[in-house]
């Protein structure tokens, strides 16, 4: 590995190690997981069978998948907009980031990273292990869905953890930013196919969300990995996703320039 | 903030202050330090109304799909939406800063609560009161009234009691969730996504269709923590539709003996937390 890129995968450890320290966090979350995943299946199981067992695509054991992935992706997948970076914003504390010899966000992107990814054992596993052996669930049994679904779960987390980075950078001119928070918890779940999968939608809807990079987050690894899309469709979902990851890498990066300059550090 | 207590202390002034005076300063000084920053309150208040209409998108997406669910319509369930959501905000509102307890415990700032002369479950509750949540309890009372509009309801007067009482209990059982949360943070500490389970989760089972449930989760969200029975069964009752299994419509009644009940779990167990605390440190 490059000498310059060590930082980072150390700060990833990192991030890994701190999120395994709190095991009845974990267990919290994966109760909270559960408890929303069967409240899920009562009301969309409800609705496919309503519809006459198939619905855009879904049936029951389509449906669980999409419950049971999106459920276990949760604790991975960064859609409450909450970061530590926000905080380091308002307390001043991004002073001491700015003077150390690494990107300020490229370490707190690689520490949300390893993060998510120690999520996903304690958190992931179990919530698909309740779909399979509680529920039942189908799952495709062909190569393509995992080899392009891998790498478009980890675009997905990495895509979560640079937006949430870029969206607390506001806190650069605003200082308080629970409300922006707020607007971006309500608006990532949604649009990211957190209650409803996004084909649920009305053709409007659904344009309006594929429009942001809140689907690139969640809904599209857990349509590529579920087989319901096509492989032709997979490979474009991976590549907007792609894209949508350096646009908001990019953004991430200009405005903590921008930031920089306008900060304003009280009491010392 | 010791400056803004002031002039609401000195009211007054030569007179012994009353028992409520204390709780007066500190809420009119809560209320004023949120207006403080006003681009964050405003986009505070935006994205509460964004919340509730958000969820009620929700909804309604599953009822664009198909036509009926459980056998509600779309009509029909903006009236089980409105009582939960209505009551949930307020709840908030009111209760909402006891969230906030797993903070409180790892930084020991509930110590200095313990201190002073008042209920420990009084101080947190005043020590905040989510004035942005006005805006998420307009989305569940404009679902309300035009669910109440577009139905056919027999307004006799006992309907009319029934629909009161019916918000006020609920208003209650969720308020006695953030309560019983709170206190199962003295022990949990670090684990408040567990309760959210419950708290959340039970706002979203309260504006569900309860004839879809599983058995455990009309045991759980039916009766143990009271939500159906204070937004769909009462939302049947005065749709006079029949109740599913294990949900009759004459429990749409009872809703403030489950009120009584979830407030008797919440005390008890915000008193066993009260006791176990053993302080934060410093």
């Amino acid at each position: 590995m490059p000498v310059r890129l060590l930082p980072y995968w150390r700060l990833f450890l990192a991030g890994v190690h701190e999120q395994s320290t709190y095991r009845l966090a974990m267990l919290g979350g994966l109760v909270a997981n559960a408890t929303f995943g069967f409240l899920k299946v009562a009301m969309l199981f409800a609705t496919v069978r309503a519809a006459g067992g198939t619905l855009r695509g879904y049936d029951i054991g389509s449906m669980s998948a999409y419950i049971w992935l999106s459920q276990g992706l949760l604790g991975s997948v960064n859609l409450n907009g909450v970061s530590d970076f926000a905080e380091r914003i308002k307390t001043g504390d991004v002073a001491v980031d700015f003077s150390r010899p690494v990107s300020p966000q490229g370490a707190a992107v690689a520490r949300d990273v390893g993060k998510a990814v120690a999520a996903l054992g304690p958190r992931g596993v179990p919530s698909v292990a309740i779909g399979v052996l509680v529920v039942g669930m189908t799952m495709p049994t062909t190569a393509w869905p995992y080899l392009l679904g891998v790498p478009s779960l980890a675009v997905g987390i990495t895509l979560s953890a640079a937006l949430v980075y870029a969206l607390a950078t506001a806190g650069f001119w605003l200082i308080e930013t629970r409300g922006v928070q707020v607007l971006y918890m309500v608006v990532s779940g949604f649009f990211a196919g957190l209650f409803v999968p996004i084909a649920l939608f009305p053709g409007w809807l659904a344009a309006m969300a594929s429009a942001t990079p809140f689907p690139s987050m969640m809904m599209s690894p857990i349509d590529i990995l579920t087989g319901r899309v096509t492989v032709a469709r997979s490979s474009a979902l991976l590549g907007i996703q792609v894209v949508w990851l350096a646009a908001t890498v990019t953004a991430g990066l200009v405005l903590t320039r921008a930031g920089r300059r306008t900060l304003e550090v009280q009491g010392g | 903030m010791a400056e803004s207590l002031a002039p609401a202390l000195d009211q007054g002034a030569g007179m012994p202050p009353t028992r409520l005076a204390a709780y007066r300063a500190v809420l009119s000084s809560r209320i004023r330090a949120q207006r403080s920053y006003r681009a964050n309150f405003y986009t505070d208040l935006a994205g509460s109304f964004l919340i509730g209409f958000i969820e009620l998108a929700e909804v309604w997406i599953l009822f664009h799909n198909v036509h009926a669910l459980g056998g509600l319509t779309f009509r029909n369930i903006l009236l089980v939406f409105g009582i939960a959501d209505l009551a949930f905000s307020v709840a908030q509102m009111v209760f909402g800063h006891v969230d906030r307890m797993p903070t409180f415990l790892r930084a020991g700032t509930l110590d200095v609560f313990y201190l002073r002369p008042q209920p420990v479950l009084l101080q947190v509750i005043t020590s905040e009161i989510g004035l942005r949540r006005l805006a998420r309890a307009l989305v569940g009372l404009g679902s309300l009234a035009v669910g109440l509009s577009l139905n056919q309801i027999h307004w006799s007067w006992a309907n009319a009691v029934l629909l009161l009482v019916t918000i006020l209990s609920a208003t209650a059982v969720h308020s006695a969730m953030l309560v019983w949360a709170g206190g199962v943070q003295f022990f949990l500490v670090n684990g408040a996504e567990m309760t959210n389970a419950f708290v959340y989760g039970g706002r979203y089972a309260a504006t569900q269709v309860a004839s879809v449930w599983s058995a455990p989760l009309k045991v759980l969200f039916g009766f143990v923590f009271p939500m159906a029975v204070t937004a769909y069964v009462p939302a049947l009752h005065l749709l006079g539709l029949p109740g599913p299994a294990w949900l009759p419509t004459w429990l749409a009644w009872w809703t403030p003996v489950f009120a009584l009940w979830m407030w008797g779990l919440a005390l008890f167990t915000w008193r066993q937390g009260i006791r176990h605390y053993q302080g934060g440190g410093g």
